[in-house]
Formats: structure tokens, sequence, C-alpha cells
């Protein structure tokens, strides 16, 4: 199969300013991609580029085989901006039956469409009266529209409520499924980081970091916690076998270099009955994210 | 292209509904209208015309001020407010061209204004036929003011569209939109009239002055109207002129307008970057 996004060189110039520096990604059908960065790091200057609403200096972009803003491309790509807005005095049922009119599809999909992202009661109530988060279901209803093989999402989970955040990317899950790629979003990294399958962070228009979680903790390097709780008494025996070790009650806190994991792993068994339980904490996303821009100097 | 062009409208339609555009704009032309059949039932009589081509003589006059501002003021809104409120970038990642969105906000706005144009004109109509029976002679020049407010209308509302995709702000493009009607329906005329005077008779007001006339989509239609009907008499100024130009090149100049204007809003907004 042919990927859905091919990114190569990708330079965007605003007065001067590079917005995106020789930026290269390639999506492929089914696979669910993470964009994140600061703001201002060229995110939705990357998303408007892919949507063909901006045009770019140099490198070369295909999406679904053809221009970025061809026809051919807006018939297969899906959109929902950052801070998504609908006229106020529609009800969410005509802005949608509109949209799936401009899509060539039927008007009368445009309740199940409602339904599907928890809007079924509001269908008639005009936008004007709606919250945060049910505009942003309108404008994730509205992507949902004639089987995308791209979705380009810009912060889609901002003004939604935790279960609706975990609706949200169970539908995503199903698209995807379907074959359908996502290039999302977010600040919300925690998210990002268990239903997503790549991740590209970008900084000050450069990529800094691509692939999965696995390669960016690999490449990060990034110490792993371990967490020893000893049995009653033993802790201080444990504190002094163990160097650099932190107590914190029955609880001993230490770090280790991802290659020596294993190695520190045993020492600890090695207590056998004295250890109650020890936890293995691998760098979270948060921390790679930190340490990548860090070291970006942001 | 139709069933786009069509889903845009019908959505600009119940906005234009629900803004109270509609309401607005029928009410304002009934109104004047009406108020012009009541003060235009003096001088009829001794003219020795209907008294429906007396109506059409001044409606014309009306219609060569309001039909273009109704259509500025539905229409300046057009692009710029979708600019501000942020809805246009979306739209834009649709399959749909530029030119289909346009068309759609011009067959909506055109209803609306088809709409007025006909309860105002109709009222007009049946106040005319109450006064004197003889007034079905007139229903030509009533047809003809129409469907040229019409083409007017759709002039107008283009030209707004050009100047909301220009201004990129809603208050800018409500600037620009004023500052048109002045300049095409008032000062133009005036302008005009000045330089004629100080011409006195010269290569201005016999080489260029009927050219700019044509010009101007307002004086196009107000000369058309004019001198198709048969009430020129009834009516003074610019009316003295209009024996001047062939029927023809008037008609042409109103046929012309609608699509050389959304030739130009169409321009426009294919330079709006979201």
């Amino acid at each position: 199969m042919t990927s859905t996004l091919t990114i190569s060189a990708l330079t965007k110039t605003f007065a001067g300013e590079k917005a995106l520096d020789a930026v290269s990604l390639t999506v492929e059908p089914g696979m669910r991609v993470a964009l994140l960065g600061h703001n201002g790091a060229g995110k939705s200057t990357m998303m408007k580029i892919i949507l063909g609403l901006i045009p770019y200096d140099s490198g070369e972009v295909m999406v679904c085989g053809a221009a970025p803003g061809s026809a051919a491309a807006r018939g297969q790509v899906a959109y929902l901006p950052e801070n998504v807005a609908f006229h106020p005095a529609l009800t969410g049922q005509e802005q949608i039956a509109q949209y799936l009119s401009l899509r060539g599809e039927s008007p009368k999909l445009a309740l199940g469409l409602l339904d599907r992202v928890g809007l079924h009661q509001a269908a008639t109530r005009r936008i004007g009266t709606y919250s945060k988060g049910m505009r942003q279901r309108v404008g994730l209803a509205q992507a949902l529209i004639g089987k995308p093989r791209l979705l380009v999402l810009d912060e889609p989970t901002s003004g939604l409520d935790p279960v609706s955040r975990r609706d949200f990317y169970a539908l995503l899950d199903g698209l995807a499924a379907e074959g359908a790629s996502i290039l999302l979003s977010s600040h919300a990294l925690t998210e990002v980081e268990a239903r997503t399958d790549r991740i590209v962070i970008l900084s000050g228009g450069r990529m800094v970091a691509s692939g999965t979680l696995a390669d960016l903790r690999r490449m990060a390097a990034l110490p792993v916690a371990l967490h020893v709780t000893a049995r009653n008494g033993h802790a201080t025996e444990i504190e002094r076998a163990l160097p650099g070790a932190i107590r914190v009650g029955a609880e001993l806190r230490l770090t280790c270099p991802q290659d020596e994991k294993l190695a520190t792993l045993a020492r600890i068994t090695g207590f056998g009955d004295k250890i109650e339980d020890v936890e293995v904490v691998p760098p979270s996303l948060e921390d790679i994210y930190s340490h990548v821009s860090r070291r970006d100097g942001q | 292209m139709m069933t786009r062009i069509l889903a845009t409208a019908g959505t600009e339609f119940r906005i234009a509904l629900r803004n109270r555009w509609v309401a607005i704009a029928v009410v304002l032309m009934a109104l004047f209208a009406l108020v012009l059949s009541a003060a235009g039932s003096a001088p009829t009589g001794d003219l020795g015309v209907d008294r429906l081509s007396v109506t059409v003589a001044s409606l014309t006059s009306l219609a060569v001020y309001l039909v273009p501002l109704v259509a500025l003021l539905m229409s300046f809104d057009a692009v710029a407010g979708e600019v501000e409120r942020g809805t246009l970038p979306l739209i834009l990642t649709y399959p749909v061209a530029r030119v289909e969105i346009l068309l759609g906000k011009l067959v909506a706005h055109l209803a609306v204004l088809t709409l007025a144009v006909a309860v105002g004109y109709g009222l007009a109509g049946v106040a005319a036929f109450w006064a004197d029976p003889g007034a079905v002679s007139g229903l030509p020049a009533l047809w003809r003011l129409g469907w040229t407010s019409v083409l007017l209308g759709a002039t107008f509302l283009s030209a707004g569209y050009a100047l909301s995709s220009l201004a990129r702000r809603p208050s800018g493009a409500a600037g620009l939109a004023m500052g048109l009607w002045l300049g095409a329906v008032v000062l133009f005329d005036l302008g005009l009239l000045a330089a004629v005077v100080t011409d006195n008779g010269g290569w201005f007001t016999t080489q260029a002055f009927p050219f700019a006339l044509l010009a101007n989509p307002a004086d196009a239609f107000r000369l058309y109207n004019l001198a198709a009907s048969e009430a020129t008499a009834a009516a003074a100024g610019v009316a003295g002129a209009a024996n001047a130009i062939p029927l023809w090149q008037s008609a042409a100049s109103v046929l012309i307008w609608p699509f050389a204007a959304l030739a130009l809003a169409t321009a426009a907004f294919r330079k709006v970057t979201p």
C-alpha cells in the first residue's frame, strides 16, 4: 500500500523566520501519529500546509497521491481545526447536513453522525447555545464524513471531558483499524502516549524527534526509576546496599541508566524475602518531551 | 457542483432568515414602495400616462439607492465574517471550489433580495391598480424594473463579496461597502454633474459622459429603465441623457455587470489565505 502522507524536506518561512525547517515525515495507512511541540513550534503551520490552506517554500508534500489542497486531496482528507467554529445561528444537524452535501453524501446522515459523537439530544439546537466541548464534537462529527483516508486533527481533545476524550480515542482507534491515517496534535501528553503509534516532536520548526515511544525512550536514554519497598526492618540494610537510593518512608527510590536496568533489578531481587515489592517506572513521554525540548534550548 | 452550491445557498438562506435579513429587506422595500405610491399619486392625470408607469419611474429612483444598499449590507460580512468567526479554514478544506462557495452565497442573498423586490414592487403595483384601472399598460415597465433590480442587486452583492475578501475584517468591509455605496450611487452622479457643468458642452459632455454613465451599474440601471419606459417624461435629471444613449447599450451594461462583479469577487476571494 502507498503512504497516505509523504513530506520531505518541507520548509516554510514567515517573514524571515523559519516556521518549518526541512521536516520529513511519512504516514502509512492505519497509522496514528501525534505531533507534539510548544506553541509556535510549527504544528498548525504543518497541518495547514498538508491541507493546502497555505503555500510552502520548498520541499515536497504528497497527500493521498495528490498535491495538497487539490480537489483530489481535499476529497480524501478531513480536518478538525483548533478551536473549531461554526455559524451560531445554525443547528448542529443543519451544519452537518451542509458538510455532508459538500462531500457528496446524503444530508440525511447528519443525525447518525451526531449520534456517534454523543450529540443526538442537541442536534436541533442552535450551535450558538453549545458548550465548547459540544462544538468540538460537532467538529469531530464533520471530520468523520465520508470515510476520509487522512484525518488532520489540531488539538482535538481540548475542551472535552475525560469520558468524552476516551470515547474520542476509541473512535479514532476504529477509524485507524479501517485503514485511515490520523495526524493529531496535542498538549495532553499522557493520552497521546497511550493512543498513538508514532510520535513526532517539533521544536522551533525543526523535527527534533520522531518514532515510536520505545524509539524515543532509547534515543533520549533517560534513566529508569526503580521503587523498592522493603519489608519491615530491612529498609536500612537495603539502603546501605544500594548506593544512590533515596529513602521515602519504607520505600527506596533509585534511578539507573536504561542499559543497567536488568542488572540493577537482579541485584534487588537478590535480597529475596527482604523485599516486599519493586516497581519499574520507565521515563514517561512527558519526561522525554521536556528532555528533548530542553536539549533543543527551549 | 449544483449540489454543493445549493447546499451552501440553503445554509446561507437559513442564516439570513435567522439574522432577520429576510424580514428587514422585505419590510424596507415594501415600506418605501408604498410610501412612493402614495406620494406619487399627485402629478398623474395631466401627464397622460397611466398610474403604474409613474410609480415605476419613482420606484426606479428609489431602487437605484435602496437595492445596492440592501445588497451591500447583506454581503459585506460574507467572507470577512467567516474569517473572523474562524469558519473559513474548515470550509476551504472541503472539496468545494471557492467560486462555488461564492455562488452559493449569491444564490441565497439574491433570493432574499428578489423576494424583497417582488413584495415591494408587487405592493406598488397593487396600489396603482387600485387607483387607476388603466395601469395595466405599465406592467411591462414594472416587470422590467423587477428583473433589472435583481441584476443590480447581484452586481452589488458580488461587489460586497469582493470588498469583504479584500478587507478580511468585518469592520473594514463595512467601511468599504459604505464607501462603495456612497461613491457609486451618490458621489458618482454629483461628480458627473459637476464635470458636465464645467465642461459646458465640450468633449466630456458629448464623448465621455455617456460612457461614464454606462460604466456605473447604478446609472446604467436607471438609464435603461427610464429610456425603455414611457415614463421618461415623468422623470427628470439623468433621464435627459437617457435619450442620447441607445437602449441596447444600457441593457448590455445591466446584463454584463453582475458577471464582471462576480469575476472580481472570485479573484479577490482566491487571494484570501485563512
